[in-house]
């Protein structure tokens, strides 16, 4: 396997966007990451999607992506992976270039959530069909019971977790491309409408339509490249576990992300205290902390006390989510795990704007599908 | 739900049959064609007894169309006393009677109906044990 570098980076704005088709959003994505990459050349593609089907009734979405954006007949590819399917194309598109099998791939991620399909619906094939969904439940409730698991074993509060949604949109206030670019308080939280006990509107990632696109492209054209600083893919790994929730040994803790990072963090030869910026899958405010545990940033039960220090706001000792996170940026399902990446790539080249974090010089991407039954985390590394 | 999903999983929904593993004693429900323990193929059936405790619960407020008119209303994961783990209704209670590991035993009730064909299906719900 050889080395990966992430060339060029893009995304829509994420948000309510009525005048942009499925198809135009992720053009949009993939050109804005064509054109930061200053290459003409495309060997493949990977589009990240959970379920066109159910939102917008499209499947066969590769060649319908690869068509618009001018490229067929080059191979192109959807990948689904819940609302882990961006960062699945993501490591498939390295997979490809690390093999030899291609020099520059667009990995890309694209959901279009507005339109008027049933999104708890489409968003609740995600879990078990047969033996969750069946019995009425529904995403948030699923996180519902993690988070009350988690209170009663470690005793987190209920402020706590509306701490992380406050701590992501005051960073979503930096982002241009953000849904939700402004600030909340622990009050309104706490005061917002009830959508699975415990959690509240306000702890949920919203329903939002947007793309995002990376460039991977071997050493040899990374390196010819002048227009940013080099950012490596330092580690790409996967880990799969039960779709029901209930088939956990422990509710609370996320084993696959346990599972995938300590295979990233062999692969990049770091531990955790070595990476300087993070983006995390906060789907609801409790996945926040359960994958800081996973992540083994700190031990199970203690990821509140360090939001609450404000370890985890940029500043702090270690940011998570300086794009805002799902919460603040908005969460288009299959596109969120490739905005990670161009998040990270961004900090890492130096180009994050006001929300730069200082001296990042490696970064890292967990993204997952459904409570966590996928995970993929990927480590980059800047070289600036 | 289709039906002919439903019907395939009837011995599940209305007699909560399971199997346990002949190599590693495990038991799973839903049942599977192989152990993900032991990759045993190997199996005896069992049934549920029926009785167990709740691990965590939720109330639903948000429902999905199908339960728009039953919310808010209990989800749990049940512990059942042979060491599986269900998600399911709790019903016949206020939210507040529940507690970590409140015992619950499962009974027979209508689930949801499949909208189009109108069929009803069934399945099983918890209710509190009160002494
Ligand atoms: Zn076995």
């Amino acid at each position: 396997m050889r080395d990966v570098y992430v060339l060029g980076i893009g995304m829509t704005r994420f948000g309510e966007l009525w005048a942009s088709s499925f198809r135009d959003l992720f053009v949009e994505a993939a050109l804005e990451a064509i054109g930061d990459a200053e290459t003409d050349r495309l060997d493949s593609m990977y589009i990240g999607c959970m379920s066109g089907g159910l939102f917008v009734g499209q499947e066969h979405i590769g060649a319908l992506m690869a068509d618009y954006l001018g490229r067929a007949p080059i191979p192109a590819t959807r990948v689904e992976s819940a609302c882990a399917s961006g960062g699945a194309a993501v490591r498939l598109a390295y997979l490809e270039v690390a093999s030899g099998a291609s020099e520059i791939v667009l990995a890309s991620g694209v959901e279009k959530m507005t339109d008027g399909a049933d999104v708890t619906a489409a968003l609740a094939t995600a879990a078990d069909q047969e033996y969750e969904v069946y019995h009425g439940v529904t995403f948030p409730g699923l996180y519902a019971l993690m988070a009350r698991a988690h209170m009663f074993k470690y005793g987190t509060t209920r402020e706590q977790l509306a701490q992380v949604a406050v701590k992501n949109h005051y960073h979503g206030t930096m982002n241009p491309n953000a849904q939700y670019p402004f600030e909340i308080t622990v009050e309104q939280v706490l005061a917002s409408s009830m959508v699975a006990d415990p959690l509240r509107l306000l702890d949920c990632s919203p329903v939002t339509d947007g793309a995002a696109a990376v460039i991977l492209a071997s050493e040899e054209i990374a390196k010819k490249a002048q227009a940013h600083p080099l950012v490596r893919i330092a580690a790409s790994a996967q880990a799969s576990g039960a779709l029901a929730l209930h088939d956990r040994d422990d509710i609370t803790y996320l084993d696959t992300v346990a599972k995938a990072s300590q295979l990233a963090y062999q692969q990049a030869r770091i531990t955790p205290e070595k990476v300087d910026v993070t983006e995390v899958h906060d789907c609801f405010t409790i996945a926040e902390l359960c994958v800081m545990e996973a992540l083994d940033y700190t031990e199970p039960g203690k990821a509140a006390n360090l939001v609450e220090a404000g370890e985890t706001r940029i500043g702090g000792r270690m940011p998570i989510n300086t794009s805002g996170g799902l919460k603040a940026k908005g969460h288009p399902v299959g596109a969120s795990g490739v905005a990670q990446i161009a998040e990270i790539t961004a900090q890492l080249r130096g180009e994050a704007g006001d929300r730069q974090v200082a001296e990042a010089r490696i970064g890292l991407a967990q993204n997952m599908g459904g409570t966590g039954a996928s995970c993929t985390v990927h480590i980059l590394e800047g070289l600036a | 739900m289709k039906s002919p999903q439903y019907t395939r999983e009837i011995p599940q929904r209305y007699r909560l049959e399971a199997q346990k593993c002949k190599q590693c004693g495990k038991i799973h429900f839903p049942p599977r064609l192989i152990c993900d323990a032991c990759q045993s193929r190997d199996f005896e059936d069992v049934h549920l007894a029926g009785k167990g405790r709740v691990l965590t619960w939720t109330v639903i407020h948000v429902a999905p169309a199908k339960f728009d008119l039953e919310a808010p209303y209990v989800i749990a994961i049940v512990e059942m006393e042979e060491g599986v783990r269900l998600t399911c209704q709790v019903v016949d209670c206020n939210p507040e009677e529940l507690a970590l590991n409140a015992p619950v035993e499962m009974v027979f009730r209508r689930i949801q109906e499949d909208g189009q064909a109108d069929i009803i299906q069934y399945g099983h719900k918890a209710v509190l044990q009160r002494e």
